[in-house]
């Protein structure tokens, strides 16, 4: 009831202003298409070095009693790690950006838009951004041989899932920041799941606590659900990887939208 | 007004330093995770676990052949970090160096000062970090003691240039181009991770170029006990050219900088 009573007041247009916004923000700065397109090499380098480079050195690799190879297995992990950093990158250093110093929420506020708005609008730019990057990333994967154009066009609304969940917790954190020295903390933390994730080797490979530990965490969840039908093996078992992501999804906008309108609306 | 001299004097630059110093206390908690317990997570990660499926290369174990050059990249992403934002920041945001420019502090101090803030700053992560893997078992040479030193040129030889690239921006978005296109690709290719051999030809001449590379094979040689692919001279020749190459240009982007 509550959500329905939330979405009858949320309204498209003033959704879009919010994203429309963001975009002429970044026309604004100088090399614009430039920043825009190079966020795509990151995750493409660290395919050619660590997927190719290092997968020379590994060969093949035994993953749920078939033999891939390390490209292969790498591949899908750098695409969700691609559609997570894509969308953290947004909501948080430029969300807490706009919240804090540019003041640029209390702005938007003193027009009709409304603070689950600004949430979803921000929520929506980081999506356009982030899905530029893992559908030109895919196109990459299949030219590479790395995956099928099936798998491909299975994996991108995995990725577009992955960009919800970590953009919207992206946002409750950010409401939660005290200043940058915070972000440091939440850098280690991501970078911590992009080493332990099964994304470099299979999680097979901990020790079991470490296994149940690294499946409680967001970015496993994301890995497997990228890399099921990126190498073909998609099925009933990735539904709980869904579900996971969206129960994030759920409360991270919840959580953010309610944070700004109790710092924002007084 | 005047350029400002490039002059250089001991108690200024020593002035610039503790400035730095200074800055620091208030952030150390911080920077602990970046530049101690993230290259030891990585080598848990790529080192044990990737490794473990890898067995040995040149005649070691893999985590043993990668800890020297996570070593070298430590340092050269630590120097390249503390040249960007706090560079621009102090010519754009807070001022510091324009404020520097009321005083007796000149241009070459302001740089030097900063220079040696950021060698403080690395050694202190390098000997830390030697001492974690020297307990991994991967230091097979009494030589390993040497990387230090061989990680304080890596740094000096990356922020150098940084250096002069931040004071002659005026907008903070171009340091995404340099992360993406200049830092991420020399730390990913130049042979931290697997030997440059395995480059294709035509890309290979681009590793050499990276001081990074030089810092890597010198700390690889250091720490295995074997030669490095070039003379250590070469390496070491390469490295001092490229961070004295450096070193002029931001004396003279600081010096344009702080004329207005």
């Amino acid at each position: 009831m509550v959500t329905t009573w939330i979405a009858a007041r949320i309204s498209p247009g003033r959704v879009g202003a919010v994203l429309g916004r963001n975009l002429g923000a970044l026309r604004s700065g100088p090399a614009y298409w430039l920043v825009l397109v190079s966020g795509f090499f990151e995750p493409l380098l660290y395919l050619l070095s660590i997927g190719v480079g290092v997968g020379a050195l590994v060969g093949e690799l035994p993953v749920g009693g078939r033999s891939l190879d390390y490209a292969t297995f790498v591949a899908p992990a750098m695409l969700a790690v691609s559609a997570m950093s894509g969308a953290l990158a947004e909501t948080t250093y430029n969300f807490f950006f706009k919240m804090k110093y540019m003041k640029t929420f209390e702005a938007v506020l003193a027009t009709p838009v409304r603070p689950v708005e600004v949430a979803l609008g921000e929520l929506g730019w980081a999506m356009v951004r982030g899905s530029v990057y893992t559908a030109l990333f895919l196109v990459v994967m299949v030219a590479l041989g790395l995956t099928s154009p099936l798998g491909a066009l299975a994996a991108f609304p995995a990725t577009v899932l992955v960009g919800l969940a970590f953009g919207a917790l992206g946002m409750a954190v950010s409401t939660l920041m005290r200043g940058w020295q915070d972000f440091d903390l939440m850098s280690t933390g991501q970078f911590a799941l992009f080493l332990f994730s099964g994304t470099f080797s299979p999680v097979t490979d901990y020790p079991a606590a470490l296994q149940v530990l690294v499946q409680l965490t967001p970015l496993y969840h994301a890995v497997e659900l990228v890399r099921g039908p990126a190498i073909g093996e998609a099925g009933w078992g990735l539904l709980p990887h869904v579900l996971y992501l969206l129960v994030m999804m759920a409360a991270g906008l919840l959580f953010a939208a309610r944070r700004l309108q109790r710092t924002l609306m007084v | 007004m005047a350029a400002p001299a490039l002059g250089l004097s001991v108690r200024s630059t020593l002035a610039v330093l503790e400035r730095g110093l200074t800055l620091y206390r208030r952030l150390w908690r911080a920077s602990l995770f970046g530049s101690f317990v993230l290259p030891v997570l990585f080598l848990i990660s790529i080192g044990i676990g990737v490794g473990g499926h890898i067995g040995q290369v040149g005649g070691v174990s893999y985590l043993a052949w990668i800890v020297p050059g996570v070593m070298a990249s430590t340092a050269f992403q630590m120097a390249v970090g503390e040249c960007t934002y706090p560079i621009l920041g102090d010519f754009k945001w807070t001022r510091g160096f324009h404020a520097m420019r009321a005083t007796p502090v000149e241009v070459g101090d302001m740089v030097c000062g900063h220079l040696l803030y950021i060698l403080i700053r690395v050694q202190i992560a390098v000997v830390v970090f030697l001492g974690v893997t020297a307990l991994f078992g991967t230091l097979h040479s009494p030589w390993a003691l040497v990387t230090p030193l061989v990680c304080g040129l890596v740094a000096l030889a990356a922020a150098a240039p940084t250096m002069a690239f931040a004071a002659s921006i005026d907008h903070d978005s171009y340091f995404a181009l340099l992360f993406r296109f200049v830092m991420i690709p020399a730390t990913l290719f130049s042979g931290v991770f697997f030997p440059v051999d395995r480059l294709p030809g035509l890309v290979r001449p681009l590793a050499y170029l990276s001081p990074l590379w030089h810092g890597v094979e010198l700390n690889r040689a250091a720490t295995l006990g074997a030669a490095p692919p070039w003379p250590v001279a070469a390496h070491l020749g390469y490295l001092l050219a490229f961070t004295a190459a450096g070193l002029a240009w931001a004396l003279h982007a600081f010096g344009r900088r702080l004329q207005d």
